[in-house]
């Protein structure tokens, strides 16, 4: 198996000497920070398989997909409609952009001030240590920050890139124009497939994304009992791997975890003590293996029983109606779903803030934390906001800025050990 | 029952005992063995019980023992007790500033501080010290003796000593940059209090509240009067010590402390 890998790395180009550099480093710290946890759901074992093989066995099942004629699409986002990527035959796999590793290979290029996040993902590329953006035949971006929208026209230097836009406002005119642009990467992804959307299709494709959708909300419908039965950190990464594995597995997968979790949940059985601190995390993305903040805080003490991120609530809280109807109907309603996501890029954007309250009322938190990458703008500045709507519903803020490096950790254990203490009485 | 606090900073040690009273404290520069430090400072001392604050806290206690307390909770703790009726105190040490806001109960109700960098730290003013050629003790002193005005635009710690360089080659006197430089800091804490929305009375504490410059320049931009104790580097040790008095303070203290890894 390993050296069927190493063949499969080096048919994909990739930079073998720096991917063994990043394949070596992440088991240790995936065993510190994963497997070190006590009493965990055994449904887990899948996704500690996952990721003890995160390079290979998915790599080789995508390969093999794309040798038998089948179109991968590479996403960083969940504005990017799975659905139609699936209606066409096709894959959809979320790029993982969440470590440090791949930050210094972006600086070469990019400005040192641009958000972690951007630079990872940038790296992954210009590095050639990500096997799925080398399996991949599109990258679709999108206009959700700026840094990101510039990142991708430096990428599309080096990959094949297409970018959808997203509005900043919810307006009609603004829902027009991304119905517009749902229906154009239609023709977009129709073209690179060669496949036809049928209705037919795009209904099962629906269905199956609301089937991810519906196992990812029963997860975190799990959390909000007390005692907790799951990590943060295990959901996080649950989340996380339902971004880039087979949508078919992933869902099984997923309930069979539920099924082991609701049972906790029954019995009254939690993963922490029942007085443990409960945490909502709210604010800029986690992408796989980012798992810093989530760590700092259960190692201090606290339950992170939530996220309202993109790798969180943003992905999965709300479905596309299953009507069916004809090919332009069905694309309508899948776009006016992904216009229900409240991402900082939007302005005016008080959902968002009711999103938090409501799920801080709804999850039983002790305490919100608003996780911002650093050089984030729209996070930042929405932080703001975020911070006026929890004082006035008296639930106690700590807002962190970070990135994926750990030069910070100790000032972040201070912020965070004193928040504990502060919402622990 | 004899009780230690030890604060362990990024820049000084600092442990104080007590018994009804404070009994003893000491100030020691951290190093680069702080845990060695830390253990021949209690060597030299007897206890019963110790809780351990500041960034090394972690470090310390898991090596020798003690409950831990964030640098927050202490800095409240000892505040409150040199002065009860405080209500905000400010702690500027050698790599984080914080302010903090209490309840009339003394519970603290939020707190703020500075983000990643030395930017607002005691450690922005001792690189300054460096590059002038003066005594961090003189810096203050020096700052309020200026007869001119100049600014420093960058609050980056390189940045700032750049643009301290280019005003030393235009040949302005160091008074007028050490008191920019105090004007660029306090701006920035100033900042810091008023986001949280300072409550009287105002406590000035940690290393660098021993700047009589700082001191007076924070008054001043915000309005209020601000309270300096006399020993403002021991508050947090104090604090601590405190701590390990309260029978409470065995559950404040976190139960599980490893050090954090992340990719």
């Amino acid at each position: 198996m390993a050296t069927d890998n190493r063949q499969m790395w080096a048919e994909l180009g990739i930079d073998l000497k720096k991917h063994d550099m990043l394949m070596n480093a992440l088991p240790p710290i995936y065993k510190d920070i994963y497997l070190s946890q006590k009493n965990r759901p055994k449904g887990m074992g899948f996704f500690d398989f996952v990721v003890g093989d995160i390079h290979g066995i998915r790599v080789q099942e995508l390969r093999q997909h794309a040798k038998n004629g089948t179109t991968v699409v590479a996403t960083y986002c969940v504005f990017v409609p799975d659905e139609i990527v699936l209606a066409a035959d096709a894959i959809p796999v979320g790029l993982c952009a969440g470590t440090q590793f791949s930050v210094p290979i972006a600086e070469e290029v990019l400005p040192r001030n641009t958000c972690a996040l951007i630079k990872s993902s940038f790296g992954f590329k210009l590095g050639r240590i990500c096997p799925y953006v080398q399996t991949s035949h599109l990258i679709v971006g999108e206009t959700t920050c700026d840094g990101k929208k510039k990142m991708f026209e430096i990428l599309a230097e080096y990959h094949p890139v297409y970018i959808m836009e997203v509005p900043n406002k919810k307006t009609q005119r603004s829902r027009d124009l991304w119905r517009g642009e749902v229906a154009a990467f239609q023709e977009v992804i129709e073209k690179q497939t060669g496949n036809e959307i049928t209705a037919d299709k795009l209904s099962k494709a629906t269905r199956l994304v609301n089937d991810r959708r519906r196992a990812l909300q029963r997860l975190y419908n799990t959390r909000k009992a007390n005692p907790v039965p799951i990590s943060g950190k295990d959901a996080l990464l649950v989340t996380q791997v339902a971004f880039y594995d087979d949508i078919s597995r992933c869902i099984k997968q997923v309930n069979a975890l539920c099924d082991e979790v609701e049972k906790r949940v029954a019995k009254g059985e939690g993963v922490f003590p029942a007085k443990t601190p409960r945490v909502l995390i709210s604010g800029s993305p986690m992408a796989i293996p980012n798992w810093k903040l989530h760590h700092i805080l259960e190692t201090a003490g606290a339950a992170v029983v939530c996220e309202e991120s993109c790798t969180g609530t943003r992905m999965f809280s709300d479905l596309v109606p299953e009507t069916g109807g004809p090919v332009e109907e069905q694309i309508k309603a899948i776009a006016d779903r992904y216009m229900q996501i409240h991402c900082a890029c939007f302005t005016p954007n008080e959902e968002r803030l009711d999103d938090i309250v409501r799920l801080a009322r709804e999850y039983k938190v002790d305490g919100v934390v608003h996780y911002n990458l650093q050089f984030c703008h729209t996070y930042a500045n929405e932080a703001v906001k975020v911070e006026k709507a929890l004082e006035k519903e008296g639930i106690p803020l700590l807002r962190v800025e970070t990135d994926y490096s750990d030069e910070d950790a100790g000032q972040l254990r201070t912020r965070v050990d004193a928040f504990l203490e502060m919402i622990r009485r | 029952m004899i009780c230690a606090g030890l604060d362990v900073g990024s820049r000084t040690i600092v442990l104080v005992t007590m018994d009804g009273g404070i009994l003893d404290s000491a100030i020691l520069e951290t190093g680069v063995n702080p845990l060695r430090r830390c253990q021949e400072l209690l060597a030299a001392r007897s206890y019963e019980r110790l809780v351990v604050t500041g960034y090394g806290r972690h470090l310390v206690a898991s090596a020798i023992g003690g409950d831990i307390v964030s640098e927050i909770k202490a800095y409240a703790v000892g505040a409150r007790h040199l002065y009860p009726d405080c209500r905000t105190v400010i702690d500027v040490g050698g790599q984080d500033s914080k302010v903090t806001l209490l309840s009339a109960e003394g519970e603290v109700l939020k707190f703020e501080m500075n983000d990643r960098c030395a930017a607002g730290s005691g450690k922005f003013l001792e690189v300054m010290a460096k590059t002038l050629e003066v005594d961090i003790g003189d810096l203050g002193a020096l700052a309020l003796s200026a007869s001119k005005v100049v600014q420093i635009n960058s609050l980056c710690t390189v940045f700032a000593e750049s643009e301290v360089v280019s005003l030393i080659s235009r040949g302005v006197e160091s008074s007028a940059i050490a008191l920019a430089l105090h004007e660029a800091i306090a701006a920035r804490i100033a900042g810091m209090v008023r986001r949280i929305g300072p409550k009287e009375r105002v406590v000035f504490a940690g290393g660098a509240a021993l700047d009589r410059c700082l001191h007076q320049l924070l008054s001043e931009k915000l309005g209020i009067e601000i309270t300096v104790p006399p020993e403002p580097q021991i508050v947090g040790a104090l604090g601590a010590a405190l701590m390990a008095k309260s029978s409470a303070s065995s559950q404040q203290t976190s139960q599980r402390d490893s050090v954090p890894k992340v990719v």
